[in-house]
């Protein structure tokens, strides 16, 4: 879409997105926001819908490496930008260190806001790897959970970030050897 | 999934959960998840005005608008009412109907009125804008003064003075005696705001004929599947065997989605009269305003106490406010019948009083929410305990010493038999606990320095494992209780277990399937749970009550055991030996005292015998490996128990109250997964904490509620709700199969209490003590800083 070109918000438009490495054309509608593209359109339904006003964090992606709530963006507006969904994460059946701390420490009981929280995470530990408890405790804070009371969900990303920056020492200490 | 180590039970264990893997891969299955050829997209017209006779519903315009498929009103689809009814007279319940869609009148803001069908949620959303609806307003009821008023208007033309449900109950002979006598008597007035059960995952739905099974598919989710079917094929008036309800993965439900909703079986109906698949997905706003709330109750309480602190009599009048309708199936006798019977709690109380009431407001109705009744009157007696130890100069945790039950079986004032537990010793246990962390030096110490530091304790139990018994003592007319299970080998050797709870988070497909692992003495990763299923699940109650783990577990256990029996008898007919002399451990099954390679057969080559050569089995075993039981609970349940111990700091300048510090001890006999229990308690506490300090739906003076959006209906997130430290106690009931009580809702039960109580230890210099929940930062600053008097 072109700044000269009208489009009201019904009318439908091609629109190419880059959702986990892979290239998509979509036909929708303008006013159609990222998650339901993702979700409907695509059919990556891993990522969830709970307020569709930006505050509860299950719809949480990653927009270029940044976490984003997908209700609050059109689709339309995520042309040109890669995006990471909960669906990335594992390596075929192998999953993540992040996805395996969620479980070990029994972060999700419903399950439904956990994407939301993964994403978040996966986001942010890539940013900030030395990320203290509390810190990851204000981030965790951005999202909702109506099961855990947040403790185990603070616990699992702070233990996957130690057991990353353990692995980092011992390969950085090994390269030194 | 992990090998059982040899010998060792995996009950007691927290083994991984099996439905991890899927959910943090982003593959579960949850409604909106669902697509089916065809599909359309259903939205509600809602009523905008929360008192009124209708006049009128336009829907031509509606029909006009681009993706707009189809558009109903009550008239169009003419489904029967739903009405939920106690065998109570009429002096003491009042049996209202819900329609399904509103027909003569609306009752709240957000009722619906008619359906809309579009091509995709965009459409039906716009579909809405063109509704035009008419109504002639009535005055709204709005609260208990109103509502209860000589010359009220009614909200239900049948029910009088909007009262529904009214009981009066003990009144123990010479109660007033008591009270005249008594060296001390306390009061309290104490309200609880209307709060949101708030699963993060709304309500949904997607409904289609099924040609070829001559059947209707409600995929919908629901805590209570076989009460969908059966008020689905009424309303409907199909065949029940006519409808098949499927829960997918469920994000929570917490007592919101174990009602019937009136939206799931509208979407059915715009299902088959169109001919194509409907999905129907409440948004937040409808979630927020329109879905079943709850806990909006009034107590007036007050307790005589001797001069030693022992209590001697409870007297209650309880007040609920159940909103504009009665679920299904539990009706508006919910919350008052849970309050009246249940209230004198872990204590010895001589001689009890209460009056119980639901009365109907223009608010959304309401259903069970996690705890039902008792998060509020454990604080009611809790408060009590306090104000009279106050007024006896005792300390509070040595008052509740002297009044908590200690010698089990304890048959109460209420006529409840009470099950063993540790109440005293989670009492003592939790007060250490804070006392040895050093936070009694630390509030003198603040006080010292003008800081508010306090601490507070509530000490309760919670009737879990309700059977058909105890739910027909309330009289209700659907008797919800037993529950059964059906365990099934193939000829792998792998077994499938069905249920008839539905697990909203709460890992039955982990428990239940520990459970049979170790019965069967196979690997975990053979058994695998069925639910939410109608047509694959015998019958059931569904979850709620804290009863799956209680009720379902133990007939899961007798089935496996059953089926163990029979896997015995083959083996032991084929070594021509007894049964007893065959044990099943370890994935294998043995001759006991035999250690040969003859002594040792699998799961599968018995299955194997049973299947695929009959010939071989005796004549008294049927061939195939199934076997189905049974489970009711015929006394007044088991109950699980908890103190809950709370540093709360009160911030001057802010008003805001910090929760510095949170302990629990738990006692719900046998835990089937540790980390699962404290997961239960975990969430269930920031549920309590939710409830006590920020979350409340409040309406204005024309009825149209406050709180729409998550900016003004305040959900706790990591920065409020803390970290809390459990300690576990084991009282196994002896009656469940598995020595379980419930865990689901404690952590509920018990915070408001403790963190309310914490909150007035806090405030004791000032002189106030506070009653009502949520605690605002505006009455704790109030309080802290009182206007100067001129």
């Amino acid at each position: 879409m072109t700044d000269d070109t009208f489009t009201t918000p019904r009318e439908p438009q091609l629109i190419a997105l880059n959702v986990n490495g892979e290239q998509h054309e979509v036909i929708t509608e303008a006013r159609r926001t990222l998650v339901d593209v993702l979700r409907h359109e695509l059919r990556l339904t891993g990522t969830h819908v709970g307020c569709e006003h930006g505050i509860c964090g299950a719809c949480t992606v990653l927009v270029d490496d940044r976490p984003v709530r997908a209700c609050l963006m059109f689709a339309a507006q995520a042309e040109g930008a890669r995006i990471r969904t909960v669906e990335s994460l594992a390596d075929g059946s192998r999953l993540s260190d992040l996805q395996r701390a969620f479980s070990e420490h029994h972060a999700l009981q419903c399950g439904f806001c956990t994407p939301g929280f993964l994403m978040l995470a996966e986001g942010f530990l890539a940013e900030r790897p030395e990320a203290t408890k509390e810190e990851i405790r204000e981030v965790v804070a951005a999202n909702m959970c109506r099961c855990t009371g947040y403790q185990t969900i603070v616990e699992a990303i702070d233990a996957c970030a130690t057991a990353r920056r353990r692995a980092c020492a011992q390969a950085c200490h090994s390269k030194e050897n | 999934m992990t090998r059982q180590e040899q010998g060792r039970p995996l009950v007691g264990r927290s083994v991984p959960r099996r439905e991890d893997r899927r959910l943090v891969s982003g593959r579960g299955r949850f409604v909106d998840d669902i697509a089916l050829p065809g599909m359309l997209h259903a939205q509600f017209v809602r009523s905008t005005v929360a008192h009124g006779e209708i006049v009128s519903v336009d829907l031509s315009a509606v029909r006009r608008v681009p993706g707009v498929v189809a558009a109903f009103t009550a008239d169009d689809l003419a489904i029967a009412d739903i009405t939920a009814q106690l065998g109570r007279p009429r002096s003491q319940f009042v049996p209202t109907a819900m329609p399904v869609l509103a027909r003569d009148k609306v009752r709240y803001v957000g009722e619906p009125l008619a359906i809309v069908v579009g091509l995709d949620a965009y459409a039906a959303e716009d579909g809405l804008e063109a509704a035009h609806v008419e109504y002639a307003p009535l005055p709204p009821v709005l609260g208990e003064e109103t509502a209860l008023a000589e010359d009220a208007v009614l909200v239900h033309a049948e029910a009088a003075r909007n009262t529904l449900v009214d009981v009066s109950l003990f009144a123990t002979e010479g109660i007033d005696d008591i009270f005249d006598a008594a060296h001390r008597v306390v009061e309290v007035d104490v309200t609880t705001g209307r709060q949101n059960a708030l699963p993060l995952e709304t309500r949904g739905a997607v409904a289609h004929w099924d040609d070829r099974e001559e059947q209707l598919l409600l995929q919908t989710c629901t805590q209570v599947p076989h009460q969908v079917r059966t008020v689905a094929s009424r309303c409907l008036r199909l065949d029940e065997r006519a409808v098949r309800v499927v829960v997918p993965d469920m994000g929570g439900g917490f007592g919101q989605k174990c009602v019937v909703g009136r939206e799931e079986i509208a979407a059915a109906a715009a299902a088959l009269r169109i001919g194509r698949p409907v999905k129907w997905i409440e948004d937040r706003k409808d979630a927020l305003s329109a879905s079943f709330l709850a806990r909006e109750q009034h107590y007036r309480a007050r307790a005589a106490f001797d001069a030693d602190g022992r209590i001697l009599a409870l007297d209650a009048d309880v007040v609920c406010d159940m909103g504009a309708y009665s679920c299904y199936p539990f009706t508006a006798g919910i919350e008052p019948l849970m309050a009246s019977a249940e209230m004198p709690g872990v204590y010895k109380v001589p001689a009890y009083r209460v009056r119980g009431r639901a009365i109907t407001t223009n608010k959304a109705p309401t259903a069970p929410y996690r705890g039902v009744s008792r998060p509020q009157y454990v604080m009611v007696v809790e408060r009590l305990f306090e104000r009279a130890a106050r007024e006896l100069g005792l300390d509070p945790v040595e008052i509740r010493r002297r009044n908590v039950i200690t010698d089990f079986p304890y048959t109460g004032v209420n006529n409840i038999t009470y099950d063993p537990g540790s109440y005293l010793e989670s009492l003592n246990l939790c007060e250490r606990a804070v006392r040895d962390e050093g936070w009694y030096d630390t509030r003198t110490a603040a006080a010292a320095e003008g800081r508010h530091i306090g601490i507070g304790y509530a000490c309760f139990s919670e009737r879990t494992g309700y059977g058909s018994s105890a739910f027909a003592q309330r009289k209700m007319q659907v008797v919800p209780g037993f529950d059964i299970s059906e365990v099934r080998m193939d000829t792998s050797g792998a077994v499938t277990v069905t249920t008839g709870t539905m697990s909203h988070g709460q890992s039955h497909e982990t428990t239940m399937a520990q459970i049979v692992a170790d019965t069967l003495g196979l690997d975990i990763a053979r058994v695998r749970l069925h639910q939410g299923d109608t047509d694959r699940v015998t019958y059931g109650w569904g979850t709620f009550a804290s009863r799956s783990i209680t009720v379902g577990g133990s007939a899961v256990r007798l089935a496996a055991e059953r089926l163990g029996d029979k896997l015995r008898a083959i083996a032991a007919a084929l070594w021509d030996t007894e049964p007893e002399q065959v044990e099943l451990a370890d994935g294998h099954v043995r001759r006991r005292g035999g250690d040969g390679a003859r002594d040792v057969l699998t799961h599968q080559e018995i299955a194997d015998v049973a299947y695929l050569r009959a010939d071989l089995l005796p004549k008294d075993i049927e061939p195939g490996l199934t076997a189905t039981a049974t489970f009711d609970v015929f006394n007044d349940g088991t109950f699980s128990n908890a103190t809950h111990g709370v540093v709360v700091e009160l911030h001057q300048d802010t008003g805001q109250v910090e929760i510095l510090r949170y302990v629990c001890v738990e006692d719900c006999g046998v835990a089937i997964h540790p980390q699962v229990v404290e997961g239960q308690c975990r969430g269930g506490i920031a549920q309590g904490i939710a409830g006590a300090l920020y979350e409340e739906v409040t309406y204005d003076a024309v009825g149209e509620p406050s709180a729409t959006s998550f900016m003004d209906y305040k959900v706790p997130t990591a920065h409020e709700i803390p970290d809390v430290s459990i300690h576990h106690l084991e009282t196994p009931c002896a009656f469940t199969a598995t020595g379980a009580k419930g865990a689901g809702e404690g952590g509920t039960i018990g915070a408001p209490a403790a963190v309310l109580n914490a909150v007035n230890d806090a405030l004791r210099p000032t002189g106030t003590e506070l009653d009502h929940t949520p605690i605002t930062p505006q009455t704790v600053h109030r309080a802290l800083n009182p206007e100067p008097v001129p």
